[in-house]
């Protein structure tokens, strides 16, 4: 028994399909992450599951009821904007107590309510202060505290750090992590930040045109992508692409590149028969690509360096591989000779190869 | 190096100096100032005069015997006809008919603005726009039509009469200034309200309103100027019991029975101007953002 389940779910907006019979599965007390580009109906679906917006067909369940004709407050969720949406003319005390003041709770309860909730987050010292007085990280914890404080099971966040500066995500980030861990409750997260959704989640939901393309942990969704858009999608830098076609030599499994160079993809695992002569796309990340041989990468690409770019903690260079472009990640104090062609080494193992219709082989 | 940087010619703010367009471009403005402060400061002296004086036909100088009198007069005696109550007569229908009107119109312009903008009603783009066109067809269209609908349903020439007149015509602008502004707030906003469970009339009571206080000022601006200086409808609608103070007044100054009081009719005019200006001047700030919002205001 799930405890957030999507059945079938298709919305439009007049012509245009955003969602078409999608289904998502929820575990209780599971955190998972909806991602995907701008567009994709990630958020279209969060706002469905709060009820927000109408739906065209199918049902959407919450714990062991049926919610898909529900307000949105009868649905036992709290939900935190993008925007923080804090109601500007009240007190966080105000914006705290909002929703349990028109749910009509008895004065003792919304009290203790409020001051737990202001414990957890640490806002007790804010109580009294307007939202334009508060900087954003505040304004986003009482955001957070606003869903909090409705006492419910399943909360939603829309992409709620995007408006945050880079240290202050990075440290609501861990907050995050850290409620969920003493909550335990149903999280849903949309974000189209991969690292947000590789940290966060149990599990991640990569979604792009409306649908999902794949529902897994993040390790899975990182090592095995079902397809070219998950592949390209997670993992920054995006792995590199080489088009080429599969070939066997002795019941060995090779790779030849454009320019008609073998490549050894001995120990990949397919998903069913290669197929002789078949044209297909080899994806091997960045950071799995070594300059330097070490043990059990047998396979190298041909490759030629032109730019460094140093990050800090390692470097990316830049450079062609039988005509397309590739990046490898090294050592920051590795060298590396620049415009003369030199082996890159990677593990077949734990690359990926797509069919022309982008499905993992 | 650094007796270099201090002591360049050109260093921190640029100092301003007076250049002869500057000189030419003030006395223009002053000039154009005084142009159109002359006819008020002639209508002030006018009626701080006594009638002798005025026959002798100075119009710019001042008084030489200063007196209220005339003031007095056309607060609580002038005459129209045979009616001598003075303006004040006026001056309470104005309020009776004003208030009532401009409450009506912000309410229902801010409860209709805000459905436009966040309940997404079947239609609502259609009926914004019938409503908008309201706005663009001369109200002199109406009057003839309106008078007969009210003769009909029998309340023509009665204070509700003028009041649903002034409140169904301060509709659209008011309208467009509401669904423009809510239009501006963020929808998660609403969105948050709808988790927190409050339904149409708790969100726009306990959310919308306390945040649109400077658009409710600025609506209020907008219907007193123009109700208080409405004289057509007034003349028309209201009926002779309740005639507002423009109307009064125009009764006032043609009166054709004896000498002209000049000061008195002065005095007339200044107090029926009184309430916009006081509006105006206190609140000169919200009245020009009350102009931008609402675009298209006259």
């Amino acid at each position: 028994m799930s405890h957030v389940s999507v059945r079938n779910l298709a919305i439009g907006f007049g012509s245009l399909n955003v969602l078409k019979s999608l289904n998502l599965e929820v575990e209780k007390g599971e955190f998972i992450v909806l991602l995907g580009p701008s567009g994709c109906g990630k958020s279209t679906l969060l706002n469905a599951v709060a009820g927000l917006i109408d739906i065209s067909d199918g049902e959407i369940w919450i714990g062991d009821k049926n919610v898909t004709w529900e307000e949105p407050n009868d649905r036992g969720i709290g939900m935190v904007f993008q925007s923080y949406a804090l109601y500007p003319t009240m007190t966080v005390h105000g914006n705290l107590s909002f929703g349990l003041k028109i749910a009509k709770l008895p004065k003792d309860e919304i009290a203790r309510r409020v001051e737990r909730t202001a414990k957890i987050l640490q806002i007790e010292n804010l109580l009294t202060r307007r939202p334009a007085e508060l900087s954003g990280g505040q304004r986003q914890r009482v955001a957070i505290g606003r869903a909090l404080v409705r006492d419910v099971d399943v909360f939603l966040f829309d992409e709620p750090l995007s408006n945050l500066d880079a240290k202050l995500r990075t440290e609501l980030r861990v907050e995050l992590k850290r409620l969920h861990a003493e909550l335990g409750s149903t999280m849903l997260y949309v974000t189209h930040d991969q690292i947000e959704a590789l940290t966060l989640a149990d599990r991640i939901a990569v979604m792009n045109g409306g649908v999902i393309q794949q529902f897994a942990s993040p390790k899975e969704i990182y090592r095995r992508p079902v397809n070219r858009f998950v592949a390209g999608f997670v993992g920054s830098p995006s792995m590199n692409f080489l088009s080429g076609k599969i070939e066997s030599d002795q019941g060995q499994s090779s790779f030849v590149l454009s320019d008609g160079r073998r490549v050894s993809i001995a120990g990949y695992e397919f998903a069913g028969t290669p197929g002789e002569g078949r044209t297909a796309t080899l994806g091997v990340r960045p950071e799995q690509m070594q300059i330097n041989p070490i043990g059990g990468m047998p396979s190298n690409l041909p490759a030629s360096f032109s730019i460094v770019e140093p990050m800090g903690s390692d470097s990316l260079v830049w450079g062609q591989s039988a005509g397309q472009t590739i990046s490898v990640r090294i050592d920051a104090d590795q060298d590396v000779g620049l415009n003369s062609e030199q082996p890159v080494y990677f593990q077949p193992a734990l690359s990926s190869l797509f069919g022309e219709d982008g499905r993992r082989l | 190096m650094m007796s270099a940087l201090t002591n360049s010619a050109q260093r921190g703010r640029k100092p301003a100096r007076l250049s002869p367009g500057r000189v030419g471009l003030y006395c223009f403005l002053v000039v154009s100032a005084a142009f159109f402060l002359l006819p008020l400061y002639v209508m002030v002296v006018t009626s701080l005069k006594a009638m002798p004086e005025i026959r002798e036909g100075n119009i710019f100088s001042l008084p030489q015997m200063w007196t209220v009198e005339a003031w007095s007069q056309a607060w609580s005696s002038a005459c129209t006809g045979l009616d001598c109550g003075g303006i004040r007569v006026g001056f309470w229908n104005s309020v009776r008919i004003l208030l009532p009107s401009m409450v009506l119109s912000i309410f229902i312009a801010s409860m209709t603005g805000y459905a436009l903008s966040f309940w997404r009603v079947r239609g609502a783009n259609v009926l914004f726009a019938v409503l908008l066109l309201g706005a663009f067809i001369p109200y002199q269209v109406f009057i003839y039509p309106l008078v007969r609908i009210y003769a009909t349903i029998g309340i023509y020439s009665t204070l509700p009469c003028i009041i649903i007149t002034h409140t169904v015509f301060g509709l659209p602008i008011l309208t467009l200034l509401f669904r423009n502004y809510y239009g501006s707030l963020p929808e998660e906003l609403f969105r948050a309200a709808r988790v927190d469970g409050a339904g149409l009339w708790q969100i726009f009571f306990k959310l919308m309103i306390p945040m649109s206080i400077p658009m409710l000022v600025v609506a209020a601006i907008l219907q007193v100027t123009g109700i208080w200086n409405d004289f057509l409808f007034g003349v028309v609608f209201a009926g002779r019991e309740n005639l507002p103070m423009t109307v009064q007044l125009n009764n006032i100054v043609n009166s054709t029975q004896g000498e002209k009081l000049y000061n008195v009719n002065m005095a007339a005019t200044i107090l029926t101007a009184l309430v916009p200006l006081v509006v105006y001047f206190g609140s000169g700030r919200w009245f020009v953002q009350g102009i931008t919002a609402g675009a298209v205001k006259g």
